[in-house]
């Protein structure tokens, strides 16, 4: 059976599937699409006229918004306390939960497909990615970490199953990420950070609080249960926390401390 | 330290079998972990479990630091059938868990077990050769996308 692959425009990304084989009934990853775009709209800051838009102005409480409205801003208090307020969704000075949202939108696409009947898929926004079940019974997934210096090159290979891994970077999009603790690029040596974990939301906040955080990043990370990291320095040299080590590296520079 | 090994051993046949039951549709031919460096995904499907038994798998990947060791615990019979777990520590922190033994007439065990730790592979790390499903990267736009990797991932796929 052909992989499943489809590629769909939304959120100011792109969400990329590949479901194998047993697929989803017919009209199942139309429902998934459909379902990403209605998000889009309640959470849009682009969009004057979505929920979190007039939220953001005042013009309206959380009672009148979309019922996941509350669910995410709760979700975001959340994930700035994990993290010591290094991720934040007013990093930027105004309400701005589309970081926490596309993680959120990737999990239950995922969990929507499973309940479908499809437990091997994968589902990527934008650089983060949830996976199911092995793509065939004899290999795992493989998902390939993009080099932050070098564009269309890799960094590093990761294989696994039934686990989510996001980057944070400031390759694609230039100095994005804002340090909540001074309002500023963050500036902590790492060019690209990426964190492993069962929960995409999760894995997808603490990538972020971890490239802000930057060397002392390896720490923390080491000591949140089940979540794993591996980084890229500015300089090109790179360390992975001790749970990605088995597979393993040639001279990963530093890694083992 | 022996005893410590032993009960996370313990805790892992109790997530292995959990595991199973998440886990459904059948339809298998048993279950290699092909992460070795390099290792042709396709050309590895050998059904024999113990030849994915190496503790740092990988062709040309050399010796990896002294930290590591693997541990075979002992069989334990549940009633699904034997299970014997086989864990590889790195500085004390499991880094792979491969079942030894398990009930033979549910290969999905199998499968669950070789891929449930992640493995991180930094080598050989041209897209083209890397054979790989996704791609993991800072946030790109949708104008950004055009030129990704993911991009011609997904085309590829059609």
């Amino acid at each position: 059976m052909t992989p499943q692959r489809h590629a769909e425009p939304c959120m100011g990304t792109v969400f990329s599937f590949d479901l194998r084989a047993p697929h989803p009934p017919e009209g199942t990853l139309e429902r998934v699409v459909g379902w990403l775009h209605q998000v889009d709209a309640t959470f849009s800051t682009y969009r004057p006229d979505s929920d979190i838009g007039r939220l953001g102005r005042g013009e309206v409480r959380i009672g009148d918004c979309a019922p996941e409205v509350a669910e995410i801003l709760a979700l975001c208090e959340e994930l700035a306390e994990a993290t010591g307020g290094c991720f934040s969704t007013y990093a930027g000075g105004t309400l701005d939960p589309s970081g926490v949202v596309k993680g959120w939108a990737i999990e239950r696409a995922g969990a929507m497909l499973r309940e479908a009947g499809c437990p091997r898929y994968s589902v990527g926004g934008g650089g983060d990615i949830r996976l199911g079940r092995a793509p065939e019974p004899d290999r795992p997934w493989r998902v390939g970490i993009a080099d932050p210096r070098r564009p269309g090159e890799l960094a590093a290979v990761l294989t696994g199953q039934d686990m989510a891994v996001a980057t944070s970077g400031t390759a694609e999009r230039g100095a994005h990420i804002l340090d909540p603790r001074t309002g500023r690029p963050a500036d902590a040596g790492i060019a690209s950070m990426t964190v492993v974990g069962q929960s995409i939301t999760l894995a997808d906040a603490y990538a972020t609080a971890a490239f802000v955080m930057g060397e002392s990043a390896r720490a923390w990370v080491e000591a949140l249960p089940g979540y794993e990291a591996f980084a890229v320095g500015v300089d090109g040299s790179t360390w992975a926390t001790s749970g990605l080590g088995a597979g393993d590296p040639v001279g990963t520079p530093g890694a083992r401390g | 330290m022996k005893r410590a090994v032993l009960a996370i051993i313990g805790t892992v046949c109790g997530l292995v079998l959990l595991l199973s039951f998440k886990t459904h549709p059948a339809a298998g031919t048993g279950a290699v972990a092909t992460t070795g460096a390099g290792a042709d995904p396709g050309a590895a499907a050998s059904p024999a479990p113990s030849d994915s038994a190496a503790s740092t798998p990988g062709t040309g990947s050399g010796g990896s630091g002294g930290k590591t060791r693997t541990v075979t615990g002992d069989t334990v019979d549940t009633r699904w059938g034997p299970v014997q777990v086989q864990v590889t520590l790195n500085d004390g922190k499991i880094t792979k868990v491969q079942a030894v033994q398990l009930p033979s007439d549910n290969p999905r065990d199998l499968e669950i077990n070789n891929f449930a730790v992640p493995q991180l592979e930094q080598e050989a790390l041209s897209a083209q050769n890397s054979q790989i499903d996704m791609v993991s990267g800072a946030t790109y736009t949708s104008q950004g996308y055009i030129q990704s990797l993911q991009s011609a991932l997904d085309k590829a796929g059609k």
